[in-house]
């Protein structure tokens, strides 16, 4: 019964809907030939190279890869928390 | 005007290219069009059984390709419709007797006395695809609301369009409204989306479609048949003419049926 009331209730996305969600990312895996953990690593790298001159807070960036009809787009969103302490 | 070639391709099998071939075929036909459709699933004849001129076959393709009978000899006149022809593929040959230059030739030689060359790719994107696109002045590519149908329709799309052919549509088939007004299948819409290319056009899933296919006999001959009438629309439509998608959220009800086959005036 709870299990019953339980899937009443339960905040599944419907079939369609994961279907779609899916497809969406597999489709932008296709056609960027870039997977989930590339992208992981890309960002990895991106923040190594950025963090030599300004100073970045890792866990506020974010880095997509977004549609716009058939073009792929990488949008990179990264506040700055300051200027690296150089050495003069 | 002058010939087109139309290539109707998917990636995945089994998504209903040949039966949109056939029925895209006829229906252009029966408005007047002189056709042919070309089977270029050489190994694997399909569209002969589907127009039900199986037993009509004399040469096919690879005949013609190879020299061993005219073009017009392997064209099969079709039993239904006047202006109608079939060019079958080869049963026992393999992918390779077809060259992509090969259907090139012949549908510039075609050209000469038709108003559309229509040509049922075989799935995959080997070969065969290749051959199906070499000629085409117009592709379709053909889906299902269904993960893996949408996955390699988008495969086929990246891959045509890299080849700059001139224009791409959509085909969504097997759509069932009243799966999709349950969330339980991807709708039209979100099909496009994902695709964002042009939507030519929607085939509801209709039983009559198997039932045509089992006589040979196209669906778009029948006046009752929503799928049919679907068909008939993309022809016009193919021909340049403005025509609304059919409205299938109405339902699937018989009166509902009836309703949007006579009451839109389409």
């Amino acid at each position: 019964m709870e299990n019953f009331i339980n899937r009443i209730f339960s905040k599944e996305p419907s079939s369609a809907d994961q279907a779609k969600d899916r497809l969406r990312l597999v489709l932008i895996n296709d056609r960027t030939d870039l997977s989930s953990e590339a992208l992981e690593s890309l960002k990895d790298d991106l923040l190594d190279v950025l963090s030599r001159y300004i100073k970045i807070d890792p866990k506020t960036m974010r880095i997509d890869i977004t549609r716009e009809g058939r073009q792929q787009r990488l949008i990179a969103d990264i506040p700055i928390a300051g200027p690296v302490s150089r050495k003069y | 005007m002058s010939t087109k070639v139309l290539t109707i391709t998917s990636g995945k099998g089994g998504v209903g290219k040949t039966t949109a071939t056939a029925n895209i075929g006829a229906a252009l036909a029966k408005l007047g069009q002189k056709v042919a459709c070309i089977d270029a699933d050489i190994g694997l004849r399909n569209l002969d059984v589907v127009m039900g001129l199986e037993n009509r076959i004399v040469y096919d393709l690879v005949d013609a390709v190879e020299g061993r009978c005219r073009l017009n000899q392997a064209m099969i006149k079709d039993k239904h419709i006047p202006g109608l022809y079939l060019i079958p593929s080869a049963q026992t040959r393999d992918k390779t007797a077809v060259s992509p230059s090969d259907m090139i030739r012949i549908c510039d030689e075609l050209r000469k006395d038709l108003d559309w060359i229509i040509i049922d790719s075989p799935a995959g994107i080997e070969r065969g695809f290749k051959n199906a696109i070499a000629p085409a002045d117009e592709v379709i590519v053909i889906t299902n609301p269904e993960v893996s149908a949408v996955r390699d329709a988008d495969r086929i799309i990246g891959i045509v369009e890299a080849e700059e052919k001139s224009s791409l549509q959509l085909l969504i088939n097997r759509l069932n409204p009243e799966m999709v007004k349950q969330n339980n299948m991807l709708s039209s819409d979100d099909v496009v989306d994902l695709l964002a290319i042009h939507l030519l056009g929607i085939i509801p899933e209709d039983k009559g479609v198997l039932i045509s296919t089992n006589k040979g006999t196209p669906i778009v001959l029948d006046d009752k048949s929503l799928a049919g009438q679907a068909y008939r629309n993309i022809a016009r439509r193919i021909l340049g003419e403005n025509v609304p998608l059919l409205n299938l959220d109405k339902g699937s009800g018989f009166f509902n049926r009836i309703s949007s086959v006579f009451g839109s005036g389409e």
